[in-house]
């Protein structure tokens, strides 16, 4: 049990964000209201040197320190990137939006960088303890998150809604894991996927944990039967907390997926396949559905949500090395469309008028024909249309599924995702066939721009050269 | 061992009554009252496992600070359990029978088959120069130092959430500023005395007059 200061240098990322938050704290107690982008440009900057650091950290064969607690490998690296880039391109769309309703403080960077800190923290969990520990670190930032706007009666609404239905799959969660803990003796991920090898997959107490366990992921996913908070909460909050809450955590939720599911309960991946087949089915079949009957686009996108949580366990069920890196694949891509979607919308909400029916994107191409471009690369991507990376994204997933002879479901999968279209293609014809509500072009900071604009290509270069970022991902897995 | 089981079940029986009463109690106040009880029988049945120091802490912390938060609060909201209740005896058969069914199963699972005392030994006993406070330090400040660390962060949050959602400014609220109080001097801008002259005896007037005519009379 000695104390190492090499074993400190793996965790240097997760350190600097702490400490990033922690400089927000205090300087934010200084700044006069008039000079609160400080906040801001020091946030922004911050990510940018602990994206740096995570490059500089990362690579190499996977480590683990801390007696234990923490896990550093390949997957970790480009997950952790991963989310810092797109809570990067989350502060930068909601610069303006937060300086025009008077949100504009300290706590919102805060408590947005220490959820960003859980992530990262899930991310590279090789404990039950350390895993659970940065799922609470993310819920708790984003339930305060979601009620930020705190005179708005329906952020209220929505935060309480996300907070009861949060802290039950919290608690399933953790009785899960205390089973499994029961059962394996241990905490550490490594020495539960020995001892779960050694007593057979026969074991109750597994596979009765298990099943909570999996109940408590599908919460945090938002997997049907255990979405209701999706909608309520999407549309309650805030537009940059949607934002965020929409795009980077779903990274993290797929990382506490993987490392419960399958490096610590690898052995009993018969069970759990079964479980995730039943979730992902009608989980793109309710998302995909009640979407359409949507005229709320947040709602419409938190249903969208929900039909593309399916297939991320689509990839995970498939349980080879090739359904891993589609899954991931897949909650990378997704959380970037997500930026993008949300992004916009962000983006188009004025002082004293949130973004949030369908109608307001009414013609939007003849208010500004650049950001409307974005805007269908963005829903072609979501509904997966070549060349667009939400195609590759599908084709990988599908690809996994039916090599471990599970055609069907990729057939189920397919005929959802058709229906799907239908809702993301409805976007694009009232953005450019639509007759404008609103003349007046759209007033649009320049950083949220670029953000786009670098998001909307993303989409399209990685959809036209998808190793970029697939390469990685295989190599995570290899 | 045989008092120590009777202990046990006597305790055990303690806890699950209180709980029980914590759900069932038409007064609030009485089901944190019921809380405490069930804190303390749950804090005597680690003490049987020999955590003594857990379970001091959680007297210490739950009972003596968690619970007496919850008492204010609760007395100072004025809940209205009647509509509550409504909702609970409505949803109460379909509740039940999941309840049961859930109970049945995990006692299936938790039960004596798998956590049994063959499979799970009871640890040697410890000398009495043993330090129960000394070896959690030594183990949290060390294996799980990660672990402790977070938890440190997640409490940063939690105040920064709190002061955010509900810290508001106002201008009219009175306080004490010390750092003025201790410029206070002997002397005339210390004790100011007023001289006030006393007011005329009046008669009540019969009528309701607006309080403006009162102050004019």
């Amino acid at each position: 049990m000695t104390f190492d200061y090499a074993h400190l240098l793996p965790i240097v990322p997760e350190i600097a964000v702490l400490v990033l938050a922690s400089i927000l704290l205090l300087v934010d107690l200084w700044l006069k209201d008039e000079d609160k982008g400080t906040n801001h440009l020091i946030a922004v900057f911050g990510l940018l040197v602990v994206i740096g650091l995570t490059g500089v950290v990362g690579g190499g064969e996977r480590e683990i320190v801390l007696s234990g607690s923490y896990i550093r490998d390949p997957m970790s690296d480009v997950l952790k990137i991963a989310v810092l880039v797109v809570s990067l391109l989350s502060f930068v769309y909601s610069r303006d939006y937060l300086r025009d309703r008077g949100l504009w403080v300290g706590e919102f960077y805060v408590l947005t960088l220490c959820a960003v800190l859980g992530m990262m923290v899930m991310i590279s969990a090789n404990s039950f303890l350390t895993l659970y520990l940065g799922l609470e670190l993310l819920a708790l930032s984003l339930y305060a998150l979601v009620a930020f706007e705190r005179d708005n009666p329906s952020g209220a609404e929505a935060a309480m809604k996300y907070f009861v239905l949060g802290a039950l799959g919290s608690g399933l969660l953790l009785y899960g894991l205390s089973m499994l803990y029961g059962a394996s003796g241990s905490l550490e991920l490594g020495a539960v996927a020995r001892a779960v090898a050694w007593q057979g997959a026969d074991n109750q107490v597994l596979v009765f944990g298990l099943v909570f366990v999996v109940i408590g992921i599908g919460f945090k996913f938002g997997a049907v039967p255990f979405h209701m908070w999706v909608p309520d909460t999407y549309q309650g909050a805030p537009n940059p907390v949607v934002l965020f809450l929409g795009s980077a955590p779903k990274i993290a939720a797929f990382a506490l997926a993987f490392r419960l599911l399958v490096d610590g309960l690898g052995q009993l991946h018969a069970d759990w396949q079964g479980m995730l087949v039943i979730l992902s089915v009608i989980s793109l079949a309710v998302g995909n559905i009640v979407a359409i009957a949507q005229t709320n686009i947040k709602r419409m996108l938190a249903y969208s949500t929900i039909s593309h949580v399916g297939f991320i366990f689509l990839g995970l069920l498939a349980g080879t090395t090739e359904g891993f890196a589609a899954a991931m694949f897949y909650a990378i891509v997704y959380a970037l469309m997500a930026a993008g979607g949300f992004g916009l919308l962000v983006m188009m909400s004025r002082q004293g008028h949130e973004v949030e029916r369908l109608e307001d994107l009414k013609g939007l191409n003849e208010r500004d024909s650049w950001q409307a471009a974005m805007m269908a690369l963005v829903m072609f991507s979501m509904a997966g249309v070549p060349p667009t990376v939400g195609f590759m994204a599908k084709l990988l997933v599908l690809d996994a599924v039916i090599s471990i002879g599970l055609w069907w479901l990729a057939l189920i999968a397919v005929f959802f995702s058709v229906i799907g279209a239908f809702y993301y293609l409805r976007v694009v014809k009232i953005i450019y066939f639509d007759k404008p509500e609103v003349i007046e072009p759209l007033v649009v900071g320049s950083g949220a721009r670029v953000a786009l604009s670098v998001t909307g290509l993303a989409i399209l270069l990685l959809g036209l050269f998808p190793a970029a970022l697939l390469t990685y991902c295989q190599a995570a897995f290899a | 061992m045989g008092f120590e089981k009777f202990l046990f079940y006597v305790l055990a029986a303690t806890l699950i009554a209180a709980a029980g009463m914590v759900v069932t109690r038409r007064n609030p106040v009485h089901a944190v009252l019921f809380l405490v009880v069930a804190f303390f029988s749950s804090a005597m049945l680690w003490m049987l496992l020999e955590a003594e120091f857990l379970a001091i802490s959680l007297v210490l912390v739950y009972v003596g600070a968690v619970l007496v938060l919850f008492l204010f609060v609760i007395m100072m909201l004025d809940v209205d359990i009647a509509t509550l209740k409504a909702q609970f005896i409505r949803h109460l058969p379909l509740a039940l029978v999941v309840g049961v069914i859930m109970l049945v199963e995990i006692f299936l699972v938790v039960g004596p088959g798998n956590f049994g005392g063959e499979s799970f030994p009871n640890p040697a006993p410890q000398g009495p120069d043993y330090n129960n406070t000394r070896e959690l330090g030594l183990l949290l400040y060390s294996s799980y130092l990660y672990p402790f660390e977070i938890a440190a962060v997640i409490l940063l949050v939690a105040i920064v959430a709190a002061i955010r959602l509900t810290l508001r400014h106002r201008p009219d609220t009175k306080y004490l500023d010390p750092s003025k109080q201790v410029y206070v001097r002997k002397g005339p801008d210390r004790v100011q005395l007023i001289r006030v002259p006393p007011e005329p005896r009046r008669v009540p007037p019969t009528a309701t007059p607006t309080s403006g005519v009162e102050d004019e009379a």
